[in-house]
């Protein structure tokens, strides 16, 4: 008898090695074997059962239904797991092994269609390599979108005694927990997108800069590089093709602007993590001045698939200039979250409403943050928005890294506002006055506003464009998007305190 | 009290004989002292500085900078509750003030006993199961303050 039950941080926080526990007591001789999850966290943990040879599904088990989930009488069964409407709906291609396999097995990862890209790529020419991204249309996952391609070609052209791809593990934002999935639920697939990026761009060496905040896909990652080493997928000689490629895992150390990709390179350094100027770009001066490739996990973990089945094939997903798929991360206070890939162009209502199931609570929708803590507020009004850049751009917020976290309807936007500008001042690297200072004084402005000072709203408007404008990166630069759209959209929020105050 | 009292010299250099040639070696190494001894102890300034050929305003500048660093050690245990927006969505920051009052703690504080420090976290990536908290390095999701109390008995708070 086989067992499948995730061992995905978000199933052991919700009670999976219990569940383990309980069914290793009640069935020693079936074989239980760990995976990622499936990404219906409202389910987890989600065992699965093996009925001839299709994986049947038992939702928000516990321990003790360890007994008639054995014996096939448990009232928790979903039926086969593959057709449950949340799995049908999705287009997986980065996340197609995510929940299927043993993440920590080689053998399991290859029957899959791992590692068919980097032998795809190992024939090719580094130029073609870099063009078989370009043609996929792949645009940078971690939130701002550009184009991977271009990024590479501009590593690939310059000259340098030692080039680096970095991944950027640093998922800080909060919402977001589609990285985590898939370092800890196919970490193969990380680790052979980067490998063809270095193929790609001519770099022999890679980092892996993954927060201290996930244990869990740190212990993964580290393990699962040991054994691509040992099994030659990593080393002096990738897959016996004459070709050099390693790569490390490093742990940040608690700081949200290393996320910024000038940040992370300092803190790999071993420096503060102070924002760099730009230029020089990474690309031609990065990891200790050398050109640098640094790719968010997401878009080095969908490099494999576009090399399995053709750079066209992904480019055939998509909407306008967003091509490909999306991770969403259906996250907050919402019924049914987790993660859902599908290609672009869905809207925002369909993913909260539909796919997400409304509020947890059962109260209405009030607001929907969409990518991070540095994306808007995006009010019920918008939700016809499809997902993509530019849809996203015109609508005055931004899909950023694709999380999107729901409120109902007793949030204080307010309050959110001034959270955001608090998140800034504790995270700001001190580097930019706008920033540095400006995060503070719009902490105090919203103060002055929740008391009633009327003349204080101007006065934040004014400092949200000082920050936008003159903040070095996103961290200053994009706390305003929270700030205004909840000013903007939810005026009575802002404007209710100062009644009550009077 | 000499500066040395509170870590053994030798398993230092250990440690930094182990790390020193890392490309970017110094965050690598802080970890690793930290796992050891519990917190960065200022006796160790110096030999890092020396092997690594940095100033102490630099090491300094670096240790000050990242949250995770410590100059002093935590309680046996350490609570990390995520203040983010997910988690305030359901209700996290009522949770966490409910719990600190409870405590007579700020963030960062310790138990008077030593067991368990109560740290504030800005995401553990457990956005769809939200509250989130970690134990040490135990996630757990749907947190509510029943399961919070039952985590601290657990740490001996």
């Amino acid at each position: 008898m086989k067992i499948y039950v995730p061992m995905d941080s978000a199933a052991k926080a919700l009670g999976a090695e219990d569940v383990v526990n309980a069914l290793r007591a009640a069935a020693p001789e079936a074989e239980i074997i760990r995976t990622g999850t499936r990404g219906m966290i409202w389910l987890e943990p989600l065992v699965e059962v093996d009925i001839d040879g299709v994986r049947h599904g038992f939702g928000m088990a516990e321990p003790h239904d360890a007994a008639a989930i054995l014996d096939g009488t448990s009232a928790k069964a979903l039926g086969p797991v593959e057709e449950l409407d949340w799995m049908k709906r999705q287009t997986r291609l980065t996340f197609a092994r995510v929940g299927v396999i043993d993440p920590l097995s080689l053998d399991d990862y290859e029957s899959h269609g791992g590692l068919k890209g980097l032998r795809v790529a190992l024939d090719l020419s580094a130029q073609q390599i870099v063009d078989e991204v370009k043609t996929s249309g792949l645009r940078g996952r971690g939130g701002a979108g550009f184009p991977t391609g271009i990024k590479w070609q501009t590593v690939h052209d310059a000259e340098a005694p030692q080039k680096y791809i970095v991944c950027n593990a640093d998922e800080g934002d909060s919402g977001t927990f589609a990285d985590r999935m898939v370092m800890e639920g196919d970490p193969f697939t990380l680790i052979e997108g980067m490998a063809i990026a270095g193929l790609g761009v001519g770099a022999t060496k890679g980092y892996v800069y993954l927060r201290s905040e996930y244990p869990d896909a740190i212990a993964v990652m580290t393990r699962a590089v040991e054994l691509a080493r040992a099994a030659g997928v990593l080393g002096n000689d990738v897959l016996c093709s004459g070709r050099a490629f390693d790569m490390e895992i490093r742990k940040g150390a608690g700081a949200y602007v290393c996320g910024e990709e000038t940040s992370l390179l300092n803190s790999l350094e071993g420096k503060r993590g102070v924002v760099r100027a730009k230029p020089p770009l990474p690309a031609l001066e990065g990891f200790l001045g050398r050109p640098t490739v640094v790719n968010n996990v997401i878009s080095l973990a969908t490099v494999p698939v576009i090399f399995e089945k053709g750079g066209k094939h992904y480019a055939d997903f998509g909407l306008g200039r967003s091509r490909g798929t999306v991770t969403l991360q259906i996250a907050g206070n919402v019924a049914r979250g987790g993660l859902f890939e599908t290609a672009f162009g869905i809207s925002l209502g369909e993913v909260v409403n539909d796919l997400g199931g409304g509020t947890a609570s059962g109260r209405p929708v009030k607001a929907v943050q969409v990518g991070g803590p540095l994306g808007a507020y995006m009010p019920v009004s918008k939700f016809d928005t499809p997902l993509g850049y530019e849809e996203f751009d015109q609508a005055g917020g931004l899909i950023g890294h694709a999380g999107l976290t729901v409120f109902d309807d007793r949030t204080d936007m307010l309050g959110m506002a001034r959270f955001a500008m608090e998140f800034c001042a504790v995270e700001s690297c001190g580097k930019c006055t706008p920033c540095r200072i400006g995060a503070v004084r719009g902490v105090e402005t919203l103060d002055r506003i929740a008391e009633g000072d009327a003349a204080a709203l101007p006065l934040l408007t004014d400092l949200c464009e000082t920050m936008t404008d003159g903040s070095l990166c996103a961290l200053g630069g994009f706390t305003p998007f929270p700030v205004m759209s909840a000013v903007t959209h939810f005026p009575d929020d802002f404007a209710r305190q100062k009644e009550a105050a009077e | 009290m000499p500066a040395s009292a509170d870590f053994d010299a030798a398993e230092l250099q250990t440690i930094i004989a182990a790390h020193q040639s890392l490309e970017g070696p110094l965050l690598p190494l802080l970890h690793a002292i930290q796992d050891n001894f519990g917190h960065i102890p200022t006796g160790a300034h110096a030999p890092i500085c020396e092997a690594l050929n940095i100033t102490r305003a630099e090491l300094h500048g670096v240790i000050s900078f990242y949250h995770d660093f410590r100059e002093a050690p935590a309680g046996r245990h350490v609570l990390k509750i995520c203040r983010a927006e997910a988690c305030q969505s359901v209700g996290g920051s009522e949770l966490a003030e409910g719990l600190l009052s409870k405590l007579g703690l700020d963030w960062h504080g310790t138990t008077p006993n030593g067991a368990v420090t109560i740290e504030p976290v800005y995401c553990l990536g457990l956005c769809a199961c939200a509250p989130a908290a970690m134990v040490d390095d135990r996630v757990v999701g749907r947190v509510d303050a029943a399961r919070l109390d039952t985590l601290l008995a657990e740490a001996g708070a």
